[in-house]
């Protein structure tokens, strides 16, 4: 690996906006009456709901096991009654099952599991089990069962942890890779021990030098190495940070494994460690709240299943009515309509878009003037998949691989005539999913 | 009894006036106006040196083409019952390119009529902005030509500074004499000889066009090869023998290489939108030009070639697509 690290090709860089919050060290959300935990919080099968109305939990308790293996178990926030099994706006505006926790107050850690204190002569692959039991997920927004990605059937060569945090807004990885420098680095190596690797490398963004120089201090005690990448997004994606930091592409189609690589969040780094040196599992997690309109931005550590509108009030409710409300950052987040919504292990932000600068436009047509080819960090043509996708051609837009499109929205960003290319690319993408579905039934 | 003071309530959203829409939820705040604004003040030195060497009577072909055709489109959208356009700066840019296509003596009713040809027949007939194959100032340009040769070929002799001064003394365009030179390099590089309003002033084009690759407006490629390959190709037929053709800093300086070049074939529309398509577009403009002007009849290389080159555009564009990330890159790794 170089000292230098290679740029990826493309991308964009707005406003990072960081400045909000990034100075805000993190505070303990204080405990709420009651929570509402949504079930399905991973990327894969929902957990199967091991709990009823009435029963009494402690923190940490099961609530709900995991049903296959790419799933992972989800746990009670704190202690209190299961009140409710009822379904919640989820975040993707429709309502999802969830599980109401009535808190008695006194938040009592029940029977965890047992620390593995002694994690460098532990055996991998308890503590690998010791990852899937306690539910920890990719933090940084996909919600991708960890333990998933430990079990490469491909050889690796190289565990990368991701402090990138390109998207503007968010400072939450900042703030924990800052404030806890000790648990990230310690979650690398325990993930490189259950890879069998020796040493790890942490991508952070040069604008968090801060965080660079914390993480430094520890970093060589555990043969970790903090590489200082280009601030541009979207750095953080996953393909991107491997390329920066090995010069290796991950093939179309492909996972890291492809390249030989691991790659985790770091508040997931930090999660491990607490699940292995604590015998916690992941009930909580660090998220910024964060936007103009805002009186008080900052950064939390919020119990899964808060309410926005409890982040929200910590921080200070509002000046001036936004016009969106976010989970995640501006770029890839996800835009909601309702304060009910709650905490998810994925949810790295809580943003509200003040009206000024919300991107409500009317689409012009294109004018092909390929600010979104140069930016496209998949080097696709953004301009002409989307003009296929116009013209629902959507075998066209195969062929010009739209597929390979991690829709960053680097291309909706910089185009000048305003155009909806990332809604085309995900119409096109569900269209040609379908369309195979449909081919491999016949 | 005093009241004790108390903390404001805590205001939260109202969740019944959030909107839900895709990401991104952030834009950069190009606009098409602002890209157009820029590339008509990339064009700024050039109608000052027009005006310079010809004249008021450049300003007012100027003025009417540029007035002429946004008119000429909002009267369309009208009559076609479109939304206006005119803001979006696109008509403004045809007319003023228009009129750098035209001489300071060009009658009036032949500028309407180029506005006409320029904004329906090269642009609106094909869906307005962003549809049109052609170049739709280089569409009424060569119409005229072909119309009106005589008087799309006489060109009025430069005054410089004399503002008033619009006597219509023709004389031979440089590269319609062959084999002599009728203008010095110096006067060519300035614009001091006769031409079309644009293309006389090497010197502010050059300006203008340093502008536009350094606002990364047009892809420098386009410029760079097509200018490339016409140098090569005439230094070639030059250094074999100079009876053909003048030499290649002559075919340079000389017509309407250099705005076209820079203003006629970059035309975001009509040209590639990959770094390598719009290096084989410049390099076939290059080669067109360069034999229509050695060999050619027409003193109309640049116009014919970008016209011609605009019409392989969608052929560039579609043999040019590249591999994405992680495609042939990996595999070759792999074998």
């Amino acid at each position: 690996m170089s000292d230098k690290p290679r740029k990826f090709k493309g991308g964009v860089h707005p406003n990072d906006s960081k400045a909000l919050s990034a100075a805000k060290a993190v505070q303990d959300a204080p405990l709420l009456d009651s929570y509402n935990v949504i079930v399905h919080q991973n990327i894969g099968a929902p957990p199967e709901v091991i709990v009823k109305k009435g029963d009494t939990v402690k923190k940490g308790d099961l609530l709900a096991k995991a049903s296959g293996f790419v799933s992972v178990p989800l746990h009670a926030p704190t202690s209190g009654t299961v009140s409710a099994l009822e379904k919640c706006p989820g975040p993707t505006c429709i309502s999802v099952p969830s599980i109401t926790i009535t808190a008695d107050g006194e938040d009592a850690w029940g029977d965890c599991m047992e620390p593995i204190s002694d994690w460098q002569n532990a055996d991998p692959a308890a503590l690998k089990q010791r990852v899937a039991d306690a539910g920890i997920v990719g933090m940084g927004g996909a919600g991708f069962p960890s333990h998933v990605k430990l079990s490469p059937n491909k050889p690796i060569d190289t565990l990368i942890l991701n402090g990138a945090e390109c998207e503007p807004y968010l400072t939450a990885d900042h703030r924990l890779m800052l404030e806890e420098a000790e648990k990230v680095v310690l979650g690398a190596a325990i993930l490189a021990r259950i890879l069998g690797l020796n040493g790890a490398t942490i991508g952070v963004e040069n604008n968090k030098p801060d965080a660079i120089e914390e993480l430094n201090k520890i970093a060589g005690k555990y043969n970790v190495k903090v590489q200082g990448l280009r601030v541009n997004y979207p750095q953080g994606a996953e393909k991107q940070l491997i390329y920066a930091l090995t010069g290796r592409e991950v093939p179309i189609g492909g996972l890291p494994m492809d390249a030989g690589c691991v790659v985790q969040n770091v508040a997931s780094a930090a999660a491990v460690t607490d699940a292995v040196i604590n015998g916690r599992p992941l009930i909580e997690r660090i998220t910024t709240v964060t936007g103009e309109p805002l009186v008080n931005p900052g950064n939390w550590r919020f119990r899964l299943g808060t309410p926005i509108s409890k982040a929200l009030e910590l921080a200070g409710g509002i000046k001036t009515q936004p016009a969106k409300l976010l989970l995640g950052g501006p770029m890839m987040g996800f835009a909601q309509n309702s304060l009910d919504v709650t905490v998810m292990k994925n949810t790295s932000g809580i943003l509200l878009i003040p009206v000024e600068t919300a991107s409500q436009y009317t689409s012009e047509p294109c004018i092909r003037c390929g600010r979104c080819v140069e930016v496209c960090p998949m080097d696709i043509l953004p301009a002409t998949i989307s003009q296929a996708v116009e013209n629902e051609r959507f075998d066209w837009s195969a062929q010009l691989n739209v597929m390979a499109c991690i829709e960053c929205g680097s291309c909706s960003y910089v185009c000048p005539s305003h155009r909806p290319l990332n809604q085309h690319f995900k119409r096109a993408k569900a269209e040609i999913a379908a369309a195979r579905r449909k081919e491999q039934k016949k | 009894m005093a009241e004790e003071t108390t903390t404001p309530a805590i205001q939260l959203p109202d969740a019944t006036k959030l909107v839900v829409s895709n990401s991104p939820h952030i834009r950069g705040n190009e606009t098409i106006s602002k890209v157009m604004v820029q590339v008509l003040l990339a064009l700024l030195p050039a109608a000052i040196a027009a005006v310079w060497f010809f004249g008021l009577a450049a300003l007012k072909v100027m003025v009417l083409c540029t007035v002429g055709c946004i008119a000429v489109e909002e009267i369309w959208n009208k009559c076609t019952k479109r939304a206006t356009t005119w803001k979006d700066g696109s008509a403004a840019i045809t007319g003023l390119l228009l009129a750098m296509n035209l001489s300071s003596g060009t009658p009036w009713w032949i500028c309407i009529l180029g506005c006409l040809l320029a904004i329906i027949l090269g642009k609106q007939l094909f869906g307005g902005l962003g549809f049109n194959p052609f170049n739709p100032a280089l569409v009424a340009r060569v119409a005229l030509l072909i119309g009106f040769p005589s008087l799309m070929t006489s060109w009025v002799a430069p005054t410089p500074g004399n503002l008033t001064v619009c006597d219509a003394m023709t004389g031979a365009t440089p590269l319609g004499a062959q084999g002599e030179a009728v203008a010095s390099l110096a006067d060519l590089f300035s614009g001091n000889v006769g031409g079309c309003l644009g293309e006389t002033s090497a010197l502010a084009l050059l300006l203008g066009g340093a502008f536009l690759i350094v606002r990364k407006l047009i892809k420098w490629q386009v410029p760079a090869a097509f200018i490339g390959t016409v140098v090569v190709i005439s230094g070639l037929v030059h250094a074999i023998n100079p009876e053909i053709t003048q030499t290649p800093i002559y075919h340079v300086l000389a017509g309407g290489l250099l705005i076209g070049a820079f203003f006629m074939a970059t035309d975001m529309v009509t040209s590639p939108m990959t770094a390598k398509g719009a290096l084989i577009f410049g390099c076939g403009c290059g080669l067109i030009t360069s034999v229509i002007r050695i060999w050619g009849g027409y003193p109309e290389g640049v116009s014919f070639s970008i016209l011609f080159m605009n019409a392989l555009t969608p052929l560039i564009d579609r043999y040019t697509i590249g591999k994405p990330f992680g495609y042939i890159r990996v595999k070759k790794e792999a074998a």
